[in-house]
This record gives C-alpha cells, structure tokens and sequence, in this order.
C-alpha cells in the first residue's frame, strides 16, 4: 500500500465527501468501498463560528484519516489560509491542496499551487497538490517539499477519465518513488483500473460516486476496479501486438 | 389518550400539525414566542415546490412516496396549489445532466421545442429540449402559512396559554438541543421582481456545481433558490451563494439580469443523517422534526403519521422512532 509522508494508508481508494443525497449514503459508500481516506472541504461550510460542525465531526466518525482540501479557493492566500483553518480543525498536517485558476474549467492554477504550496510546506503541512499532469510543475512541486502529487485525469466533476496517457505516463516514469495519485476526472471504474494498470499509487474521486443513482454500489465498484489494476500493475502484463498470436499452438498442423 | 396537545413551534411542521389534530377534534395549543409565521421560521424561506418527481431523482423513495399526498392536503385545509407541473432544462453544455435526469425521473416527459413554447414561451427560444412533471404543483410558503395560521385561529387553536396535554415538539433545528443527530444544513435564497420574464411554472436548472430553481409568485416575483451547504448556521448569506444563484438564473434567461432584488434569505433546514424525517418519542414529549428541503412535501405525511398516533395508537409505518427508556 502506498505511504503518503511516512503514513502506509490501508487503501488505493481515496473518496471525495462532497455532493451525497445524504450523510447515510456518504458512510454507506465509504464502508463498501473499504476507502482509507476522505477528502473533505473547509472553505464554505466553514461559516461564521464552525457552523461545518456537525458535518465534520460525520466524517471523522467515518474512521478513515481525514484529507482536508482547499476546494473553493481561487488565490494563493485563500488557500493558505484555508490549510490553516484545516489544520487547527482536523488536528492534521496534511492538506490537499487546490488553487483553482479558472471557474470554468476548475483546471489548477499552477503558478499559484507552486507558491501555496512552496508557503505551506516551510510550515509544516504535507501537501498533496491538485496539479495538472505537466512535467515541469510536478518537477517544481517536487522542488518546494511535495511528496506526493496528484495529477489530474480530466477537469474535475466531467467523468471523462484520462485524458492525456501518455502525460501520466511520463510522469510515471519520471518519478518513480513520489506517490501518484489521480485526482479528479474519473467516471467509470474503468478509468480508475486504467490509472492503477499505468502504475499509479492510488486514485481519488468524489462525483462519479456521489452523483451516481447507487453511490454505495458504484464506490464497491471502483473498489474492485482499483484492486484490479493494481494487481495488473505487479503482474507485468502483456505488450500488445499487431499479429494475431494463437494461443494453442499450430505447429504440426495442415497449413491450408 | 389525550385530547390536549400542545405543539411547540410555529413553522410549517407546527402548523401542519396543529391543523391536523384540530380537524380531527383535539384540543390543540402552539406555543411560538416569536408569534405568527414569519423569517424565524425555515419553511419562510422555502421554495413551496410540491415536486415528488424531481425530488425523487436524489431523494429516498419513501420521499417520493409520501409527498404524493402533500398537495391534496394542502387543499383540503384552504391553501391554492397551482398544478402546473414543473419544467426541467439544462444548458448545452450539460445536455448530459438532462439525460441523466429523465432515466432517473421516470414520469418526466420530453418535451421538443414547439411544445416548450406551448407551455413556457419565454423559454422557448433559448432551450431545444426540457421535460416536463406533469403531476407536481407547487404554492406560495408564506401566503400559505399565514393563512393556515389564520384558519387554525378561526378554528379554535390556541397560540398562547401553558403546556398542556401531550407535548409535540416541531422546533426544527432549535430542538437539536435533544436530537442530537439533527444537523443544518445551510440555504441561501433570493427573491426578485422581473417583469420581463413570464413563467407559469417551477423551472429547474440543472447545473453541476449551481443548480438552481425558480419558483414564479404573483406579479412578477420569483423566488429563486437554493444552496445547500453542510453548515448550521442560520445566518449570514455569501456573496459567492448569491453570485452564483444570479449567475444561474442570467443564464436561464438574460431578462433576468434586470431583475430587481428585493430579499437575499438564508436559513438552515433540518436534518437527520439520512436526510428523512422522523417522528420520536424522547420521554413524555413526541419529536417532529428533520423535514430538511422538504417542509411543504412531507409535513402533511409527518402531521398525518403523528395524528393516528397520538390519536389511534397506529403506530407510523415509516419513520417513527421510539426513544422511552424501557
């Protein structure tokens, strides 16, 4: 199992808390899906005097470790501001963290994550950034003390799965002994297979569970998924190949 | 059993309540300090949509079940329900959202553009496509509560005097002094007049971050609803909330950018865990409470449940939880 900053979690399947038709289907599909960590944002349920309270203390009931976010945050210092919120709430170092840098696409703002987080890791988070699967960020993360990163599959929400394999595949090779985690974009449990077959640590997602009309039975699904891949990944699979290659053997027989 | 019932609290459960038991003859008491129905209250801000279809597409079933009766009973005790079913769109880009909504609402009807123009011809040029829930209806919460509250007086409610009787509490989110698994959730809304747009009906966008409903009142106002935030607070409306709820009703129709804004409300609805009502007894008092986004749904089945309990000893096939120590 993959350590994220020296903690071995007990899942591949990390799950977003947002979007549920309620908080009973929100636990349901955690305990099905066996997730070892729930993302869970701050910025707007924070409100005047914690009023977030009852929610969070649902999830932490959740027993699972806790990943607080920054979703909502659109500068460096909303963001910084709201790690430090998380922190104090959640009794936690670590904070995944996202600057948004355009509403529509919800796609990351990579200049601004590379100085949040460059801010947050000399205070001592352990940051877990929502960046997009581009070399040189990810190299520039790596650089200000992230020791995790977690590229994007597609913008967030659109269940489009991996839109750029060969860019998460690089990143792969690239960073060999930095966890990788897709966040954001997953749909199908297919997708999640497909991120672990590249050799990925784990995934995360939220939408493709949380909106689907069975979220309990989808999270089990991606479950499985995920369990698949990754076993595929350690199984050294197949190269694909042009030819047909039987798989009983010709030999001896009339060629006709 | 008791004739006396003393119901505590005055919003949309209260009342239901109070105008359930009085018609069946019992003795009934609502204690209220903050008086007749008003901003104290959630169901004040609420969006008054009798919209079992629509619900259902994220609701429990037994949701669906049970706000099938509200809009009879909504009649039946004086109120107007306007049965003009409710319309659902979706912007081009998420056209997906659209199709995912008719195979999850399986009454919803589709409707093609000439038909969209029979039945919303504001509508008409800007949509392609929308469907349509004949059978939901929808009211004005505060016309509604205040005349309820109006009737039960006429009818012989007390609003003032002691405790008395079987005590039923319907304090929404106040009574989580006792539930302690009730939680608030946050709502913001909006009230405009817009003049420019003309709607017959509830008209639903539907919107992966911002969906959003606008319910037509008279003379050109609209409430325009709702966020749902996990937070208890029962104040203090964001100026991100508002932005994107104006946002998404400038992108159901432009007119609506010279609407003019006459409230901003927020309020916190409660909530149990499973986001269903409950109706429990804790000691010598029965609870009703947890009516979350759908007071005016679900408080006649709550009201009705309660009824033949206190009242027939018929114990409610949903949602009834007996707390007494034994």
């Amino acid at each position: 199992m993959p350590t994220f900053y020296s903690t071995e979690v007990t899942s591949r399947l990390m799950l977003g808390t947002a979007q549920y038709p309620s908080p009973t289907i929100l636990a349901d599909a955690f305990r099905r899906s066996g997730a070892g960590i729930a993302t869970v944002s701050v910025r707007r349920e924070a409100g005047g005097d914690q009023a977030g309270q009852d929610f969070w203390t649902l999830i932490r009931d959740l027993g699972v470790a806790v990943l607080p976010n920054t979703a909502g945050c659109y500068s460096v210092r909303e963001a910084v501001t709201t790690a430090q919120m998380a922190r104090e709430l959640f009794d936690t170092n670590w904070i995944k963290l996202e600057v948004i840098g355009h509403a529509d696409t919800l796609q990351p703002d990579p200049f601004g994550l590379v100085d949040a987080a460059a801010q947050l890791s000399d205070d001592g988070f352990e940051v877990f950034p929502y960046c997009t699967e581009d070399l040189v960020l990810c190299e520039r993360l790596v650089e200000v003390g992230c020791k995790v990163l977690m590229p994007w599959g597609a913008p967030i929400g659109t269940g489009l799965g991996l839109n750029n394999i060969y860019g998460l595949r690089s990143l792969r090779a690239h960073f060999p002994d930095i966890p990788l985690v897709v966040d954001a974009g997953l749909g199908l449990p297919s997708h999640a297979a497909q991120a672990m077959e590249l050799g990925y640590d784990a995934v995360l997602l939220n939408t493709a569970v949380a909106k689907a009309g069975d979220p309990a039975a989808m999270a089990q699904a991606f479950a499985l998924a995920v369990e698949a891949g990754a076993l595929a990944a350690q199984a050294d699979a197949m190269d694909a190949r042009d030819m047909a290659a039987p798989s009983t053997p010709v030999f001896g027989k009339a060629m006709l | 059993m008791s004739d006396t019932y003393t119901i505590i609290g005055g919003g949309v459960c209260g009342l239901t309540m109070a105008a359930e038991l009085s018609s069946r003859g019992a003795q009934v008491t609502v204690i209220d300090p903050m008086g007749a129905p008003g901003d104290h209250a959630c169901s004040w801000w609420a969006g008054g949509m009798l919209a079992p279809d629509c619900e259902g597409v994220s609701a429990e079933p037994e949701i669906m079940r049970q706000g099938r009766k509200a809009a009879a009973w909504w009649e039946s005790q004086g109120a107007t329900v306007h049965h003009a079913g409710t319309m659902v769109v979706a912007l081009g880009r998420d056209q997906s959202d659209l199709t995912t909504f008719a195979r999850r609402a399986p009454n919803a009807q589709t409707l093609p553009k000439e038909q969209i123009a029979a039945f919303e011809p504001h509508l008409a040029e800007r949509y392609s496509k929308a469907l349509f829930l004949s059978d939901e209806g929808h009211l004005d919460p505060r016309a509604t509560l205040t005349a309820l509250h109006a009737r039960l007086s006429q009818r012989g409610v007390r609003f003032d005097g002691d405790i008395a009787g079987q005590v039923i509490d319907c304090r929404g989110l106040a009574a989580r002094d006792v539930l302690r698994d009730l939680r608030g959730v946050k709502g913001e809304m909006l009230v405009v007049r817009c003049p420019d747009v003309v709607l017959s009906r509830p008209v639903r966008l539907l919107h992966p971050r911002f969906p959003l409903y606008i319910v037509p009142r008279s003379d050109g106002v609209f409430m325009l609803g709702a966020t749902q935030i996990e937070a208890s607070e029962r104040g203090r409306a964001t100026l991100r909330s508002v932005m994107e709820l104006m946002n998404a009703a400038y992108a159901l129709h432009p007119a609506f950018g010279e609407a003019e804004l006459l409230e901003i409300g927020v309020d916190a609805r409660p909530a149990f865990p499973d986001n269903q009502p409950r109706i429990r007894r804790v000691g010598d008092v029965i609870y009703a409470n947890g009516l979350f986004r759908h007071g005016f749904l679900l408080a006649p089945a709550v009201a009705q449940m309660t009824a033949d309990l206190v009242l027939d000893g018929k114990i409610p096939e949903v949602w009834y939880e007996d707390h007494r120590e034994r």
